[in-house]
């Protein structure tokens, strides 16, 4: 008699899951400027090794690929190579029998044509392309590439005001990035190859909760230049930028159409989520370095514009996006339809909505609909609803965002697009109708809805806010000559306007609505060529040592994540929702950092992504 | 802000011994306090400090891998092996496979190299048994870099430690020499090629005298083994920076120079110190004797120092006397040291009565 068993056909297939997640936190780590091809070629040999054997293109035709792409990375092929591969590639994947062949020979083809100027440097020049060659993640993968483990190691060394002195040294928003950064510093961060990413931004809010930046001095400023800068907009590029400038010696005059400094950091990120205190810290510590004015209420338009090219040495604009986007259904116009950054704006100069008893719908998926529905809860709304036509994971706002949000007491529509907007006789909304969605095949990454053959739902609303993304107030600049594209603004990677020579432009206006840290980069930038552009070459003293390095400790310890309080007396009033860490958290999250501008590739030539 | 550096010294146990260090030291440089030599490789003092070959390992009680001792500072606390079973079996295996990377039959052997009895990988190979390479390695025999006159780079010998690297950015600091193709295919791009004079390579020969094994040679170093040599410590003649430098002597003939710990110089040297400034000595043209011109035939005809000094003064002599000093002007070579040079510049002022005086250092 046949015996069954209940042992698994491979006894280590169990094991293999465990292994297997090690290794997608290896993969998940890849380090930054890793040459594209060497990827590629490993996951041509991972896929040779899940071969069954069974068929010929996938069992003969992966190994042989493999062969040569091994040849392609080690730039001793030419281009018949390449195209023995593209063949090669072509046949396996149109004739294997399952996924693992024709996965490998798709993903093959797509890695050619993306990593082309790759594959030419290889068989052209005999050597990667200029950028590859590792640097130290967290500084790297930072836009304004900030000494992260420098400052890890002056927290872990209790000096927290060298830590703000040493973000600052890169970044004039230390707090700023302490609380609302999307820490793309902690996406490569190598500590993830033991047990998690460091938290980093979390390392910078304690620094800065312990030492608030605006009583951590700034360096002196250089002797006066005489030059003026003209900063259009007061937001987190045009303030890195005048900060900077004026640490140079330049003359800065910052034009900013609101009352207030701080742009979307004021006017579009909600007061709990980054209180305006703190917000007032960054500011002051920037205005106190001396030679910046501010002229509030600037509204600058095409003959402001031409003014200021004549009047001052150089310009930069950094605008912002600042319009809501709109969607083109019947009754969009109604009463009781406003757009999300009118009503985050409007709360930016101290408006207080009051929403008590209203059933609210936000519209979008981004982190502003997450902004603005969290903001209805607190401004009293009976209830909150996300109407969003994907699913709740295909959501651009940070999963941490949507949770938190849900957690607060937010229903999550998914899967209904807006379709109309019901009004009553006096024209004010009474209801969102949406249309039933699907989830369906996916392009450029993310599933497509596809509308279902259903009836229409009705979701009733008083209040209906429209999160579909921000727009670019470009007009009054494109009629002085500025090109434009789509609505931004268009300039080189020095982020000089095209023919305009003493005109830069930066941060959202010109890349589309992004991050407060990719904001402030682009203000150091700017702020540098200016510079350069005058004829100068500054170079900011600065002397705070880095302390030395502890030998690294591997054993696996947890990241200390940053707790909110409780949702259900949070989503009560417009507090800071973070609780900090503490002395003995911080520690420990300090002492996980492996200081990789010591060890491995930060010690030796070009390993690190510093200005001086 | 209270980043002052903490003067407090720190304690540590190596190989039992205790020893007191400053913070900020590295275990190496406290080992040496002790007297105890940890090897090292890829390490060059002031130069290089990037732990790439690992051979300066050592135990550190309670860590979990091992440390190198050529840039971790000490801690206080610390018991640190340096020469355990443990530890020379590692660091004979990591010269193994260092070896095996070395291409000792691609182009030179050990014996045909120019750096034999002088290269670091073999001594330190010699001293801890590593006598074979750790796996066989296919030698592709690249071609050796030799344009330059003076330097040639022979990357079948190198050995990836990135010394080379070091020496041109932080003691040249001419930037010059990198690494390429990153990750497992690192290689180190020495412009000594055909185009060598399209680069900005000074030709210093920095990296030559960082570079452990025979990859990087002065040329010259093919000319002489280390063994038949002796040292003369000297100051390079060639401008007024005074560098120091030993000079390298077989047979009572200056054959290569060797940079040393001056104050001005600290183990660097430039081209002409290294490779302009002593050849003349024996240069087969040289005057070794002085020679007057004879008044009757107009040739220059051999002549003792005082027939010569006798011949000048009268010359100048009379000069002076007909034409007054400032028909007189004295111009030094710059292959002359500061001390010459100041006498001279004194002979012109107070014999010669005149401040017509120069010379050629315009470096």
């Amino acid at each position: 008699m046949a015996m069954l068993s209940v042992a698994p056909k491979s006894p280590d297939d169990e094991r293999l899951g465990a292994f297997v997640d090690d290794f997608r936190r290896r993969v998940d780590s890849t380090p930054l400027g890793v040459c594209p091809l060497v990827v590629t070629l490993t996951a041509l040999e991972t896929a040779a090794g899940q071969t069954c054997g069974k068929c010929v293109p996938c069992r003969d035709g992966i190994p042989h690929l493999v062969e040569l792409m091994r040849t392609l990375v080690d730039c001793d092929a030419d281009a018949s190579v390449v195209d023995e591969m593209r063949e090669l590639s072509q046949l396996v994947r149109d004739t294997s029998d399952c996924a693992i062949g024709y996965h490998a020979a798709d993903q093959l083809l797509a890695a050619l044509d993306a990593f082309s100027a790759e594959v030419e440097s290889h068989l052209e020049r005999h050597a990667c392309t200029a950028g590859i060659g590792q640097t130290v993640p967290c500084e790297t993968g930072c836009p304004a590439h900030v000494n992260v483990p420098g400052y890890i190691a002056l927290v872990a060394a209790g000096d927290n005001a060298g830590a703000v002195a040493m973000v600052r040294k890169d970044n004039p928003f230390p707090t700023a990035c302490g609380l609302v950064c999307e820490h793309p510093c902690e996406a490569k961060c190598r500590r993830r190859l033991i047990d998690d990413a460091i938290n980093i931004r979390g390392i910078k809010k304690y620094a800065t909760d312990q030492a608030p930046a605006d009583h951590v001095p700034v360096p002196r400023r250089s002797p006066d230049t005489g030059c003026r800068i003209a900063v259009v907009g007061g937001g987190p590029a045009g303030m890195t930028c005048a900060y900077f400038a004026s640490l140079m010696g330049h003359r800065v005059t910052v034009f900013e159409r609101r009352s207030k400094l701080g742009g979307m950091m004021r006017y579009g990120i909600p007061a709990y989520r980054f209180p305006r205190e703190r917000l007032d810290e960054d500011l002051r510590a920037i205005l106190s370095v001396g030679g910046i004015e501010v002229k509030y209420g600037a509204e600058i338009g095409t003959e402001e514009f031409e003014a200021l090219r004549r009047d001052y040495d150089a310009v930069f604009v950094a605008i912002g996006a600042h319009t809501g986007r709109t969607l083109s259904i019947d009754n969009i116009d109604a009463d009781g339809v406003i757009p999300a950054v009118q009503l985050l704006g409007d709360i930016g100069d101290g408006a207080e909505p009051d929403m008590t008893g209203k059933r609210v719908v936000v519209i979008g998926g981004g982190n502003v609909a997450m902004d603005c529905s969290r903001t209805a809860l607190r401004a009293g709304a009976r209830e909150v609803s996300i109407v969003y036509r994907r699913r709740q994971e295909d959501m651009t706002a940070l999963q941490s965002e949507v949770l938190s949000a849900v957690a607060e007491g937010v229903e999550m529509v998914t899967l209904e697009a807006p379709a109309a907007i019901e009004v009553d006789d006096a024209g004010h909304c009474t209801a969102l109708l949406t249309q039933p969605q699907m989830t369906g095949p996916i392009r450029n990454g993310r599933p497509s809805p596809v509308a279902l053959d259903v009836p229409q739902h009705r979701i009733p609303a008083d209040l209906i806010l429209v999160a579909v993304g921000q727009d670019i107030v470009s007009g009054p600049f494109n009629a002085a000559g500025m090109p434009t594209n789509r609505n931004r603004f268009v300039a080189d990677d020095a982020l000089r306007v095209p023919d305009m020579p003493g005109v830069y432009a930066g941060g959202d206006c010109q890349t589309g609505p992004k991050t407060v840290i990719k904001a402030i980069g682009a203000g150091k930038v700017a702020a540098r060529n200016i510079d350069e552009y005058l004829g100068y070459h500054h170079t900011l003293p600065f002397d705070i040592a880095v302390p030395a390095p502890h030998p690294n400790d591997r054993t696996p310890v947890g990241r200390v994540n940053i707790a909110e309080r409780p949702a259900r007396e949070r989503r009560c009033d417009f507090a800071g929702v973070e609780i900090g860490m503490s002395a003995q958290e911080a520690r420990q999250e300090c002492a996980r950092c492996l200081r990789c501008d010591v060890y491995g590739i930060g010690s030796a030539e070009g390993g690190r992504v510093q200005y001086e | 802000m209270s980043n002052s550096p903490k003067k407090k010294l720190v304690t540590l146990t190596i190989d039992g011994f205790q020893v007191t260090a400053r913070p900020g030291m590295t275990v190496k440089a406290a080992a040496a306090k002790a007297g105890i030599t940890i090897p090292t490789l890829c390490f060059l003092r002031g130069v290089s400090a990037i732990g790439s070959c690992r051979v300066c390992s050592v135990e550190l009680e309670g860590h979990d891998g091992f440390i190198t001792a050529c840039n971790t500072p000490v801690a206080d606390g610390m018991v640190i092996h340096t020469d355990t079973e443990r530890v020379r079996t590692y660091r004979r295996n990591l010269l193994r496979i260092i070896l095996a990377d070395h291409g000792l039959d691609s182009t030179a052997y050990c014996f045909s190299c120019a750096k034999n009895g002088a290269c670091q990988l073999q001594a330190l190979c010699n001293a801890y048994g590593a006598t074979e390479p750790a796996w066989r390695v296919e030698q592709e025999r690249k071609p050796i870099l030799e344009s330059n006159p003076f330097l040639a780079y022979d990357p079948n010998l190198c050995i990836r430690c990135q010394r080379c690297v070091g020496a041109c950015n932080t003691q040249a600091r001419n930037h010059t020499l990198h690494t390429a193709k990153r990750g497992m295919r690192t290689t180190i791009e020495a412009p000594f090629g055909p185009d060598w004079k399209a680069t900005t390579c000074e030709s210093c020969g920095c990296c030559a005298a960082a570079c452990p094994t025979g990859a990087i040679v002065e040329k010259r170093r093919r000319t002489y083994r280390s063994w038949e040599t002796r040292r003369v410590r000297t100051t390079c003649p060639h401008c007024a920076v005074g560098c120091q430098y030993d000079l390298v002597v077989r047979n009572n003939r200056i054959v290569d120079v060797d940079a040393a710990p001056g104050q001005t110089n600290d183990r660097r040297l430039c081209v002409k110190g290294r490779s302009a400034s002593f050849d003349f000595v024996d240069a087969p043209d040289r005057l070794r004797t002085p020679l007057v011109r004879n008044p009757t035939t107009h040739e220059l005809e051999p002549a003792s120092w005082d027939e010569a000094l006798d011949a000048v003064a009268e010359g100048l002599g009379r000069v002076k006397r007909e034409y007054g000093p400032d028909a007189l002007a004295g111009f030094a070579c710059s292959r002359s040291t500061n001390e010459d040079i100041y006498l001279f510049e004194k002979m012109v002022r107070c014999a010669f009565g005149t401040n017509n005086v120069d010379n050629c250092a315009r470096i």
